[in-house]
């Protein structure tokens, strides 16, 4: 049953809640109690101004009577009986408990995403060799090292007429790998040490910088001020309490040098009269400004009245920089929609795409999204560029003759008959 | 004539202790620190034993292994592989590769002696 047919449901989930009888309500509202009752029973469609008439009868906001709980809340909480196995009836009935019982189900549904996030920690931690570059290495290090002393340390004691060329030699091997070995074995201790601490297991990198990021709101007035300073930049990171992870202040400085150069090249104050005499087109500002797009689209994104949004990817499709907008969801963890431009572009750097783009399944908010691909490495001979792919998502301005449709993540996207779908959603069959 | 074994292995020390073992039991002992050229210097040495590291520059010692098992000439060429990490992936991979014996650093001399023993005890002799 789709969710606009349980509006009657939720009408008389709302009238039981208030204490009210049912004939008391259809008097109310000038209807007869037996078509209240077809109504309640999801038997009659209902809209319009007795839709008003009943809201307003119930003190409720219309909406919560055809949208009930958030599309988001239920998915995480169908998420949360697919994986305890609940079967039966009430697996369809997550609707009704998140209306009757918001409070309740919001600590179900935060009480997942908790979960998702410890899992995936302990993930990474049980795997700590595969996923750790720095343990393997330092690992292997240590190994190397140890058979090297074990080798040549069985060879003194073992061998009882050692020519003295061949013991001097030895002897010398031992000193410096035992000196390695004790290099390295302090090394991986401080490593192991200081991980801890510098490593919130609930929160990434990623999510640390966009704290940090959203702290100052994108924009960074030192840097559009002073231009290019490489210890304003460090200044800035290691001052931030939202970079509480060495990884998460690594990619912050990234981010920092990439608006110094950013705002070195196209000022905001540039930027903002060429918008107020062409309209918010990273296209026409990016020929006006003599700028690649790809650094037009960063800077419009530093300009809190368009409300922007903006995501980063590099070759691999990760995704490595993201503002959030309201209305256009970025999964946390798991790969996002193949059909976002931001992909599309990836193997084509120079390429502009604009599209009018709506994701399935929330507010039903438009958006134009432009998207392109642009070179970030030095150039070689005969070498792949690495690329990055960088979208602006700002929120539509008038109609579009076409529009996309896309999702945020296969798991709970809704679109139907998908040519880039990986996974079944759980949304099918209908919240 | 002494047996002839090639042995690539980017670790100076550890080459230099089982040159010593191996010296010792007889062998002339080629050492080669490099993975690159290893293919080539093996082909030309035609051995009667071969120890590959996994770790080398320029090519690994599985890269090495497969090269090698493709050759007709060295489908029954002795193999043994050390490696720093003991994982059973890196163990199924050699052995799908086609190694002889595979064995974990840090060893002991007196198994990789009876390693190489065992691997060299069936081969003839070259004349």
């Amino acid at each position: 049953m789709s969710r606009e047919a349980l509006t009657g449901s939720r009408i008389r989930e709302r009238r039981v809640m208030a204490g009210q009888k049912q004939a008391d309500l259809a008097t109310e509202i000038g209807i007869s109690a037996s078509y209240l009752n077809l109504i309640e029973h999801n038997r009659r469609r209902i809209g319009g101004k007795l839709l008003l008439n009943i809201s307003a009868a119930l003190g409720v906001e219309p909406t919560a009577l055809t949208e009930g709980a958030e599309v988001a809340l239920i998915s995480t909480l169908r998420e949360a009986a697919d994986e305890a196995g609940l079967t039966g009836p009430e697996v369809t009935r997550a609707d009704e408990f998140a209306g009757r019982f918001p409070g309740w189900a919001d600590v179900l549904a935060s009480t997942q995403r908790r979960i998702a996030t410890l899992v995936r920690t302990i993930e990474t931690l049980t795997d700590r060799l595969a996923h750790d570059p720095h343990l393997a290495a330092s690992m292997h290090e240590l190994l190397t090292t140890a058979a090297a002393i074990r080798s040549t340390a069985s060879i003194l004691a073992d061998t009882k007429t050692l020519e003295p060329e061949w013991r001097d030699r030895f002897h010398i091997n031992i000193d410096q790998d035992s000196r390695r070995l004790a290099d390295s074995a302090q090394a991986l201790v401080r490593y192991l040490e200081a991980d801890p601490d510098t490593t919130p297991a609930a929160s990434s990198p990623q999510e640390e910088v966009e704290a940090f990021l959203e702290a100052h709101r994108f924009r960074f007035a030192m840097l559009e001020e002073a231009g290019h300073d490489d210890s304003a930049i460090e200044g800035l990171a290691q001052a931030a309490p939202e970079l509480q992870s060495a990884a998460a202040r690594h990619i912050a400085r990234d981010v920092l040098h990439q608006v110094a150069r950013d705002a070195d090249a196209l000022p905001i104050k540039q930027l903002s009269a060429a918008v107020q005499e062409f309209g918010p087109d990273p296209m026409l500002l990016a020929q006006h400004c003599r700028q690649p797009v790809g650094r037009v689209l960063r800077r419009m994104a530093a300009m809190p009245e368009l409300r922007a949004g903006l995501l980063v990817c590099d070759r691999s499709g990760t995704v490595i920089f993201r503002k959030s907008v309201d209305g256009f969801a970025v999964p946390r963890f798991g790969a996002c929609c193949p059909l976002w431009p931001l992909f599309s572009v990836l193997g084509h750097p120079g390429l502009v795409v604009r599209e009018r783009l709506e994701q399935l399944g929330r507010g039903h908010s438009e958006f134009d999204c432009i998207a392109t691909s642009e070179v970030q490495s030095a150039p070689g001979y005969n070498m792949q560029p690495l690329v990055q792919s960088v979208m602006l998502i700002l929120p539509a301005q008038g109609p579009a003759a076409q529009k996309l449709d896309v999702g945020s993540t296969c798991r709970i996207c809704p679109r139907d008959h998908c040519p880039a779908r990986r996974e079944p959603s759980i949304l099918n069959g209908g919240v | 004539m002494a047996k002839h074994v090639v042995l690539v292995e980017d670790e100076t020390n550890i080459a230099e202790a089982i040159r010593f073992l191996l010296g010792r039991e007889g062998w002339r002992v080629e050492t080669l620190a490099n993975g690159s050229t290893a293919v080539d210097v093996i082909r030309n040495a035609n051995p009667d034993l071969v120890i590959l590291d996994v770790m080398l520059p320029g090519k690994s010692g599985f890269e090495i292994l497969r090269d090698l098992r493709a050759d007709p000439v060295f489908v029954d060429l002795p193999i043994l592989m050390l490696t720093a990490r003991g994982q059973a992936r890196d163990r199924e991979m050699a052995e799908t590769a086609g190694v002889s014996r595979f064995m974990t650093k840090p060893f002991s001399n007196g198994e990789m002696l009876d390693a190489v023993r065992a691997l060299t005890a069936t081969t003839p002799t070259t004349p």
